[in-house]
C-alpha cells in the first residue's frame, strides 16, 4: 500500500500551502492575540475551493475526496488551528446536508457553502453534555408541517457566523421509550434563533465558539435533514467520520508546525559556540516529534483514503486519539526545546500547546475514542 | 488575443542548500531537487491570463523545455488558467545553453503557429530565471523569430495590434510601443500571480498537454543540446574556507587591543 499523495493531490497541497503561507501565516499570531475571527478570509477560502472541496461540482464544489479535505485542513492548521476549526465545522454541517439532505436543500444551500458566502454549522452539544448525544434536551415538535424548536446548545463552533446550522433535536420517543432525534437546518435570522454567549477560550482562537439559543423557533418541515427520527445515526456518522478526520487533520497541522519550528530553532540557536541541533538531547526531542508527525500522518491519510473508498471503521478514532495526544506532547517538547523562548508569546510554541489541548474534547475526548477503538477491536479480533 | 508564455521549471529556491554543480561539466545537478515554476515565469503567465481575460477572447498557451518529470509544472500552469501546454522533452535537448535553448523554443513556436495557421499576438516570458539568470532566452527567442522584443517590463497593455510596455530603469520609467507579434519579458513587480485553486486543478484534467521530442520539431541535431551550445563553462574552483583559531588567554580589554592589532596587521 502506498500512502504517498498522487501528483494531483501533491499539486493541491502545494497550492493550499502557498495560500496558507501568504494569507494566513502573517496574521495567525494577531488573530490569536486579539481573539479575532477573520471572516474576510472566508470568500478567499471559497475561491480556493477549500470551503466546498469535497462537495460535487454540480453544487459548486471541487468534487474531491476526504483525503483532499484533510490536506486543506492540515495546511490551514499549520499556521492557524483556530481558523481550521471554522472550516472543519463548516464541512461537518455541509456533509450532513450533502449526505442526507434533499435535492432541494442541496441546491438551496450548498452553492453558497462552496463559494464562502454561507458558513455552515452543526450543533449537537448542550450544557448537559457533549458526547452523550442521547441526553439532548433541545426539543422540536411538528405541527401542520412546521417544526417548533426550543432549547439551548453550547460550545458550538461557528455559533456567531453560520448562515445555516444543522441542529440535533429531540423529536419523540420510540416504542421502548428511547429518545428519537432529528437533524433540522435553521437559517440565521430565523425569529427566535440567536447566538448566546461567545466563549472566551484558552486556544483555537480565530473561530467562534458559543451558545445557540432557540426560543419558539419555527422552521418548515422541509428543513429536516434526513428522515425525521433518524438524527442520531446521522449525527454520529458525521461526527465520527467527517468530524474526527477533521480534528486529526487539524492536530496534524499543529504537529507539523511543532516539527518545522523545532528544526528551525535548533539550527539557528547557538549555545556553547554551535547550533543546539548538534546536541544529542535536542536531537532526541526532534526525533520524537518527527516520529509522532509521521505516524499521525499515516494514520490520518490511511483513514481518509478508506473513507473515500467507503469502508472506514474505527480508523478515524485511532487517528484522532493518537494525533490529539501526539500534538500535545510535541507542543510541550517544542516549548522545552526552546527554553525561555518557548514560554514567551513572541514565539508560537505556547499557542500550539493551547490549540492542541483545545482539540482534545472536540468530536470526542481521548477516552471516548479509546472506547470506540476497543469496541471495534473486541468484535474484530 | 492569443498569447504564448515561455515557462521555465527551476530547482525550488527553498532547497538551494541541496543544489550542487557538477565540477567537471559545470552543469547544475537537478536530479532529486523539487522543481517549481520560476517566479518570473509565473508573473508572465499571470500577465498573459489577465490580457486574455481583458480582451475577452483568445487563448493562453504555455511552452517549456524540460525533462518529462516537469510535466506537472505545465499541469500547474493549466490549473492556473492556461488553455493548452507544450513540453519539449528529449535527452538530445540536455546541456543546452541559452543559444540552443532559444533556438529550440523558436522552432517549437513556429510549429505551434503552423498548426494554428496564425502567429501568437504576444509571447511573454520572465526576464531572468532564478537558476541561470542570464536574461538571454526571451531576447534570443525573439531574434530567432524576427520579432520585436522588450525586457524588464513591469506593465503591459495591448490592443488593436499594438503593445505598450513600461520598463523600469534605475532613474525613470520608459514606455515602449511596438507592433504585434512581439516578445515581452516581465519582472516580478508586474503583478501578483493568482493562486492555483482546487477547481483549477480539476479543470486542468481536461486541458491538452502536448509532449514533443527533438524529432517532432524536425530540428537539426547539431543546433540543440550540448552540441548546439557555443557556451563552454570555465573551470570551477571550490574555495576552502578554513579558519585558524588562536587562543589569546587575555582579559577582555587586553583581548580587544590584541584583536585590533591583528586586524590592522592583516590590512583589513
Amino acid at each position: 500500500m502506498d500512502y504517498n499523495f498522487t501528483a494531483e493531490q501533491e499539486m493541491l497541497r502545494e497550492a493550499f500551502a502557498q495560500f496558507a503561507k501568504e494569507e494566513i501565516a502573517p496574521f495567525a499570531a494577531k488573530w490569536d492575540e486579539e481573539d479575532h475571527v477573520p471572516m474576510d478570509i472566508v470568500p478567499k477560502l471559497g475561491e480556493m475551493g477549500i470551503m466546498g472541496v469535497f462537495i460535487p461540482e454540480q453544487y459548486g464544489g471541487a468534487g474531491l475526496g476526504h483525503v483532499e479535505r484533510c490536506i486543506a485542513l492540515e495546511e490551514i492548521a499549520r499556521y492557524s488551528a483556530g481558523l481550521a476549526m471554522m472550516v472543519f465545522t463548516h464541512h461537518l454541517g455541509a456533509a450532513a446536508i450533502l449526505d442526507y439532505g434533499t435535492e432541494e436543500q442541496k441546491q438551496k444551500w450548498l452553492p453558497g457553502m462552496c463559494d464562502g458566502s454561507c458558513v455552515c454549522g452543526l450543533a449537537v452539544t448542550e450544557p448537559g453534555g457533549g458526547s452523550d448525544v442521547a441526553g439532548i434536551k433541545t426539543e422540536a415538535t411538528l405541527d401542520d408541517g412546521v417544526w417548533t424548536i426550543n432549547g439551548r446548545k453550547c460550545f458550538i463552533t461557528n455559533s456567531h457566523c453560520a448562515g445555516v446550522t444543522v441542529v440535533t433535536c429531540r423529536t419523540g420517543e420510540d416504542e421502548k421509550g428511547r429518545p428519537l432525534m432529528s437533524t433540522i437546518a435553521i437559517e440565521a435570522g430565523t425569529e427566535g434563533f440567536k447566538p448566546g454567549r461567545e466563549e472566551n477560550k484558552m486556544g483555537l482562537k480565530g473561530s467562534y465558539t458559543g451558545e445557540l439559543i432557540m426560543d419558539q423557533v419555527k422552521v418548515p418541515e422541509e428543513n429536516t435533514v434526513g428522515a425525521a427520527g433518524k438524527g442520531m445515526p446521522i449525527t454520529m456518522k458525521e461526527l465520527g467520520e467527517v468530524g474526527r478526520a477533521s480534528m486529526a487533520a487539524i492536530e496534524l497541522g499543529i504537529l507539523r508546525a511543532c516539527l518545522e519550528d523545532a528544526v528551525k530553532f535548533a539550527k539557528e540557536r547557538i549555545l556553547y559556540g554551535k547550533p543546539i541541533s548538534k546536541l544529542q538531547a535536542i536531537q532526541f526531542q526532534i526525533a520524537e516529534i518527527r516520529c509522532d508527525y509521521e505516524a499521525a500522518r499515516l494514520m490520518l491519510y490511511n483513514a481518509a483514503s478508506m473513507k473515500d473508498a467507503g469502508k472506514v471503521g474505527a480508523e478515524f478514532s485511532m487517528a484522532k486519539y493518537f494525533t490529539s495526544e501526539a500534538a500535545v506532547r510535541s507542543a510541550k517538547r517544542l516549548m522545552e526545546l526552546m527554553g525561555g523562548y518557548g514560554f514567551v508569546n513572541e514565539y508560537p510554541a505556547g499557542r500550539y500547546l493551547r490549540d492542541a489541548i483545545g482539540c482534545i474534547p472536540s468530536c470526542g475526548t481521548s477516552e471516548i475514542q479509546k472506547m470506540i477503538i476497543a469496541g471495534e477491536t473486541l468484535k474484530k479480533f | 488575443m492569443n498569447i504564448l508564455t515561455l515557462l521555465k521549471p527551476v530547482p525550488n529556491p527553498e532547497h538551494e542548500n541541496e543544489i550542487q554543480i557538477d565540477v567537471s561539466s559545470g552543469r547544475v545537478i537537478r536530479e532529486g531537487i523539487p522543481q517549481v515554476i520560476d517566479a518570473e515565469s509565473r508573473n508572465a503567465l499571470e500577465a498573459a491570463l489577465q490580457l486574455r481575460d481583458k480582451s475577452g477572447q483568445g487563448l493562453v498557451a504555455v511552452l517549456a523545455m524540460a525533462p518529462e518529470s516537469a510535466s506537472d509544472k505545465l499541469t500547474e500552469a493549466l490549473a492556473m488558467g492556461a488553455d493548452e501546454a507544450y513540453l519539449l522533452s528529449d535527452k538530445a535537448f540536455g546541456g543546452a545553453d541559452t543559444y540552443a535553448t532559444s533556438r529550440t523554443l523558436a522552432a517549437a513556436v513556429r510549429k505551434i503557429e503552423d498548426v494554428k495557421a496564425a502567429p501568437f499576438d504576444l509571447i511573454l516570458a520572465g526576464t531572468s530565471s532564478s537558476d541561470g539568470g542570464t536574461s538571454h532566452v526571451p531576447v534570443q527567442t525573439a531574434e530567432w523569430l524576427g520579432r520585436t522584443h522588450i525586457s524588464n517590463v513591469c506593465s503591459i497593455e495591448a490592443a488593436d495590434g499594438v503593445v505598450r510596455a513600461v520598463k523600469r530603469s534605475e532613474e525613470v520609467m520608459l514606455t515602449f510601443e511596438g507592433e504585434e507579434p512581439a516578445v515581452i519579458a516581465v519582472t516580478r513587480d508586474i503583478n501578483k500571480p493568482r493562486f492555483v485553486t482546487a477547481m483549477g486543478i480539476i479543470k486542468a484534467r481536461k486541458k491538452p498537454l502536448t509532449l514533443w521530442s527533438a524529432e517532432d520539431l524536425r530540428i537539426d541535431p547539431q543546433h540543440i543540446g550540448l552540441e548546439g551550445s557555443p557556451t563552454k563553462p570555465g573551470r570551477l574552483l571550490a574555495f576552502e574556507q578554513n579558519r585558524a583559531g588562536e587562543e589569546l588567554g587575555l582579559t577582555a580589554e587586553e583581548a580587544a587591543e590584541k584583536i585590533l592589532q591583528i586586524v590592522r596587521k592583516a590590512g583589513v
